[in-house]
């Protein structure tokens, strides 16, 4: 199972000379194993899709995590949207309100966007989940409802040997003491269980993370606390904030090495890296 | 065993940040947590008996009306929201084991999740006025 993340900064796209290591394109990432592939959010990230070849595949399938625009900001320049009948999936969080469809036709319908998604030429599939598990190719889903505003699911997403947790914004910290530590009391616990690669929150640091309580993200330090928890064997901090530039995210790597040991690999997700699961 | 769903959770959370009891529990009315000021109406401590099964943690108290006849488990508010899925209040008297008598107000919601399903139910405990009913 390979992964590429093709965009790892939070909220807002961040381009520009200080973010050019970590990279300014917002969360999205794909999977993809034995010729089937996945998509997890349409960030700006997503873009890098637009060098394969969709025509060349049966079905495209886009795992959403929830519909904060930097995870579906980049869902207008889709490339599989224009191939007329291409079978492309969308899995959304459910609302207890609104349909799926009509909160992506709130950014796919002007004045935000000009191209509705009724007039998109392929064969457009919704499919609203919650805490779920279902199967796409060989892939085996399980998805649930996370701590973070509005309807947001995490992915466990199971290829042929190995498991990839897709979690890019999320608080589990979030209540008086932080974190339970008791996995029945962790949210998304049973996402991230023991899986090969978790790719989490981490915007952070901490004392940002004392100002921003209830926004719905994690400090660094908390990341980690939550993969060691869930007995993670390798954890990808992401969504970092656009306020952090390179030079700050190395420092702030450094001080977390310096401080925090922990028996598994632990590293920064880098926009454009690469990783092969077995 | 699985995790609880995130509702479940952040009541937990919610729970441990107020100054009033409140008691959770399973769609079987099993006590899943109460918080710092439950544990002074329990006499009980969370971090020491963890989850109560139903049948022991509701013995722990005898609930009355305000003539001392005991109240039937159906028209308990607790009872109602697990049968119903939906909210109730009442005032009654209760007596714990070492026969300390309490006038209180309860009220319990159901914990309905957004996929439209039933988690569980919160039960909050007032000390009722004197002249409420
Ligand atoms: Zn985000
Ligand atoms: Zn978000």
């Amino acid at each position: 199972m390979k992964i590429n993340s093709w965009g790892v900064r939070g909220s807002i796209p961040t381009s520009g000379a200080d973010t050019k290591h970590y990279g300014g394109r917002t969360s999205s990432t794909l999977v993809s194993e034995d010729g089937e592939l996945l998509v997890l959010d349409a960030g700006s990230g997503i873009q890098e899709f637009n060098s394969i070849n969709a025509a060349t595949y049966k079905r495209v399938d886009i795992l959403l995590t929830h519909l904060h625009m930097d995870h579906i900001q980049g869902l207008g320049f889709f490339s599989p949207f224009f191939v007329p009948d291409l079978e492309v999936h969308i899995w959304g969080p459910l609302s207890s309100r609104n349909s799926l469809h009509s909160r992506i036709s709130r950014y796919l319908s002007p004045p935000l966007f000009p191209v509705t998604i009724r007039e998109l030429p392929c064969n457009l599939i919704l499919h609203e989940i919650g805490n779920s598990q279902f199967e796409i190719g060989h892939f085996k889903i399980q998805s649930a409802f996370v701590i973070h505003p509005g309807p947001t699911v995490g992915y466990r997403i199971t290829g042929n040997k190995s498991v990839f947790t897709y979690i890019p914004d999320h608080e589990p910290e979030l209540g008086r003491n932080g974190i339970i530590k008791d996995p029945k009391w962790i949210s998304g616990y049973d996402l991230a269980a023991g899986a090969d690669l978790l790719y989490h929150d981490g915007q952070y640091t901490t004392e940002e993370y004392n100002k921003k309580r209830g926004w719905g993200h994690t400090s660094m330090v908390d990341t980690l606390l939550y993969a060691s928890l869930a007995k993670v064997k390798h954890l990808l901090i992401a969504h970092h904030d656009p306020q952090h530039t390179d030079t700050q995210l190395n420092e702030m790597f450094i001080e977390l090495k310096k401080e925090h040991d922990y028996p598994f690999k632990y590293e920064m997700a880098v926009e454009g890296m690469e990783i092969n699961l077995p | 065993m699985p995790a609880y769903e995130i509702e479940i959770i952040l009541n937990r959370q919610l729970a441990d940040c107020l100054s009033i009891p409140v008691f959770i529990t399973d769609t079987k009315g099993n006590l899943i947590f109460y918080n710092e000021p439950a544990e002074i109406l329990l006499g009980k401590k969370y971090s020491e008996t963890g989850e109560m099964k139903v049948e022991q943690w509701s013995t722990i108290y005898s609930q009355m009306d305000k003539d001392g006849n005991q109240i039937p488990p159906d028209e308990l508010p607790l009872v109602r929201t697990i049968r119903d899925c939906t909210p109730n209040h009442k005032t009654f008297w209760i007596k714990s084991l070492q026969g300390n008598i309490e006038k209180i107000s309860l009220t319990a919601y159901p914990i309905i999740s957004r996929e439209n399903k039933f988690l569980g139910a919160v039960a909050i405990f007032w000390k009722a006025k004197e002249d409420e009913n």
